[in-house]
């Protein structure tokens, strides 16, 4: 039977604008336009990654929704309604890509900074010394000096990043080697890091090493004792922000040459990372491979654990401090994927904003928030969610759909077909050839500094002329539109209550 | 170098072993190991360790080379995310071993626990290996994605395997001495019978085990073995829509 599908966008061509270069035929990975005499779209296969528009020297081109005249209903949505169209016609999970869409409340932007006014007076960033390095590592209880007033206090290893943004783990295998080039460059440059995801380290990134956090994740892919010296970080993959509590899975038709070198396993098969570490089932194990790791290092290198915000999130971090770990990464329910199913991605999980807050406090409450750095994602969009997560309580942010949008990700959520347009989430050659490395590091480089530069002007406006001085700072931060309720859990005032 | 790890933290006891393999090392025999964790973890020379009494955890986790003998049980979580290198049980082994191993050998000469072999995997040449000489637990070959392992049941007990073996299996081969009732077995697995590639095949892991542990290959080889390989290299390719 003919899909019933209805087509998502529609492609509109101004024959009068185009002159027939076919610029747009070639620069469709999704074969949404053909060219018949004349430029001919099948808009039921567009799936509005725009390259085509983006690239259309006349500008005619014009991709649009595709009006749906279904009869009206809040209910029944179009969206609801194609889900179970298309799960009619195939039987299968409905797989998705990018973060949760879906309108729950962003809480970011129901929070508000303070600024000085007359009583103390604000700094001035273009001048005066605004400082952004912090490092990530376990902080001791207290310090020790000798007589010569020498520190004593032997440290756990920590490493420096002078901008609290990180770029966040994304497999080779989700995304293209020339992204994960790109990002390993930019963190380089930077001074901050990037994270190779679940799928091991590919040898051309390898000379960025002090700059990368490893990732051990429950499919071990390319974890050798090599691999885990040759780094900044260990992070331990515990749980996604986009699927809490499943596994992952990379298609077999993306195993080529490369990445079954870079994950050690054999071309063609699938990369299926299984929904818990099958040696972990408790905090107790959790730990055991904490220690696993930091004895395969030499206790040279932070181990991070990675986790996805859920219910019990601030229990369960304070079990991942007390396991030997000397950060914890909590990745909110908005967190981008390369592939989730959909009801996991759009129903699973809990922001991060009250995440975040709730494991700060929970972790002062226990006086264990100095053992580990607190690093979160999951939506951190710009650079005054990066300030407000601070403020609530983080060392640093990790972005991995901000960066994606950076080099050219138009969000289409089209990542697990392999077909990016924009060379970003696929694996095929002629593809990955549109990403210029360079070109993208320095796209990369401008927007992380672009948001240092806001980040300054907002800590020289709090009168502050350090990160760290605003880290846990709460009282600079006001709610509004919050119940008391969520109030409370991020530990706010609302907006017109002073001191 | 012989060691004393009588009282010994697990931590000083590697770093000593690990100082003394970067300063040339090669072989270490380590006295009254009282479960100490991490033995071998992470470590990439081709040195030998024999430890009398029992490990502990994480025997060899992260391993990439050495030679380990146990002349005792072994603990959990053995040959974790192994590389490469050979393990050598002259007891028992616990749960979760050779979990993600890539490469090398384990040899149990007696029973392993629960979960044994969980996404093994393959890479080229790097082909790992588990041979176990009494039963095995829940959850054999889970996720088995490369390598081969080899279950005798020389120990006398009716019941070879638990239940779930090779669920998710896809890839690599698992060989059970004697037959096994198909409902022991997950859905991904398929029941066949050896052939002689595969007798040659174990055969020669066979003749190492027995060399090993005293056991009679002839008699090791008297039952007939079954095989068992995933259905497919892609069990849940047909689940999802896009």
């Amino acid at each position: 039977m003919e899909s019933q599908l209805p087509a998502e966008f529609n492609v509109n061509v101004n024959h009068e604008k185009c002159r027939k270069c076919r610029r747009c035929v070639i620069n469709c990975s999704f074969s949404a336009i053909e060219f018949k005499d004349k430029v001919t779209p099948n808009s039921r296969l567009c799936v509005a990654c725009h390259r085509c528009a983006t690239f259309c020297p006349e500008n005619a081109i014009v991709i649009t929704e595709n009006p749906l005249d279904y009869k009206d209903g809040y209910n029944w949505t179009p969206e609801i309604r194609k889900n179970i169209l298309k799960q009619a016609e195939s039987g299968g999970i409905i797989l998705t890509g990018m973060g949760n869409p879906k309108p729950y409340p962003i809480y970011w932007d129901h929070m508000l900074i303070d600024a000085c006014q007359v009583t103390n007076p604000s700094i001035d960033p273009l001048r005066e010394p605004m400082e952004l390095r912090t490092y990530l590592g376990s902080k001791p209880d207290s310090l020790k000096f000798d007589a010569d007033a020498d520190l004593t206090t032997e440290l756990a290893p920590q490493v420096k990043l002078d901008i609290p943004v990180v770029f966040a783990a994304m497999s080779y295998g989700a995304i293209s080697l020339n992204a994960h080039k790109a990002l390993a460059m930019a963190a380089k440059r930077l001074g901050t890091l990037m994270n190779t995801g679940e799928g091991g380290m590919h040898e051309d990134i390898a000379p960025y090493a002090d700059r990368i956090i490893v990732q051990v994740a429950s499919g071990r892919f390319g974890v050798t004792s090599k691999y885990l010296n040759n780094s900044a970080i260990v992070e331990i993959k515990i749980g996604q922000g986009a699927k809490p509590g499943i596994g992952g899975h990379l298609p077999g038709e993306k195993v080529g040459e490369e990445i079954s070198k870079t994950r050690m396993i054999p071309v063609g098969t699938d990369a299926l990372s299984p929904a818990p570490h099958h040696d972990i089932y408790s905090i107790e194990d959790l730990s055991q491979l904490i220690y696993a790791i930091k004895e395969a290092t030499d206790y040279r290198k932070p181990v991070s654990v990675k986790i996805a915000a859920v219910h019990n999130v601030a229990a369960i971090a304070s079990g991942i401090v007390r396991a030997g770990a000397d950060i914890v990464m909590i990745d909110g329910f908005r967190g981008g994927t390369g592939a989730a199913p959909m009801i996991i991605r759009d129903h699973v999980g809990i922001p991060i904003e009250l995440a975040l807050a709730a494991v700060d406090e929970r972790l002062r409450q226990e006086g264990i928030r100095n053992r580990a750095s607190i690093l979160v994602g999951g939506s951190i969009r710009q650079s005054a969610d990066v300030a407000k997560a601070i403020a609530l309580g983080a060392d640093a942010c990790v972005i991995g759909t901000a960066a994606l949008i950076a080099i050219g990700c138009r969000v289409c959520q089209k990542c697990y077909t392999g077909n990016c347009a924009w060379g970003i989430a696929t694996q095929k050659p002629e593809l990955v050839r549109r990403l210029n490395p360079e070109v993208a590091a320095d796209r990369l480089c401008n927007l992380v500094s672009a948001w240092g530069h806001e980040i300054q002007e907002v800590l020289g406006s709090l009168g502050i002329n350090a990160i760290e001085s605003l880290r846990g700072s709460r009282e600079r931060l006001r709610g509004v539109g919050l119940n008391q309720e969520a109030l409370d859990i991020l530990g706010i005032k609302h907006a017109g209550i002073g001191q | 170098m012989k060691i004393d790890a009588k009282d010994m933290h697990y931590r000083q006891l590697n770093r000593i072993i690990r100082d003394a393999v970067a300063s040339g090392e090669k072989e270490f025999e380590l006295d009254n190991v009282q479960g100490q964790r991490y033995i071998g973890d992470g470590l990439n020379e081709s040195i030998k360790i024999t430890i009398n009494g029992t490990p502990g955890n994480d025997l060899g986790a992260f391993m990439n080379g050495p030679r380990i003998i146990v002349n005792a049980n072994g603990q959990d979580g053995i040959a974790n995310t192994m590389n490469a290198g050979e393990i050598i049980i002259h007891g028992s082994a616990g749960d979760i071993i050779g979990y993600g191993m890539r490469g090398g050998r384990v040899y149990i000469k007696g029973d392993a626990g629960y979960r044994v072999g969980i996404h093994m995997k393959e890479y080229k040449k790097q082909v790992p290996v588990i041979v176990a000489g009494g039963t095995a637990g829940d959850f054999f070959g889970e996720y088995m994605a490369g390598g081969i392992m080899i279950l005798l049941g020389m120990n006398g007990k009716d019941q070879i395997v638990g239940d779930y073996v090779g669920t998710g299996m896809h890839g690599g081969v698992i060989y059970i001495r004697g037959k096994i009732d198909p409902y022991h077995l997950g859905k991904e697995v398929n029941c066949l019978e050896l052939n002689e590639e595969d007798m040659k095949l174990i055969g020669s892991y066979l003749k190492e085990f027995c060399e090993y542990f005293g056991f009679d290959l002839n008699e090791v080889m008297s039952r007939s073995f079954t095989k068992l390989v995933p259905l497919s290299h892609r069990p849940y390719g047909n689940m999802y829509v896009y």
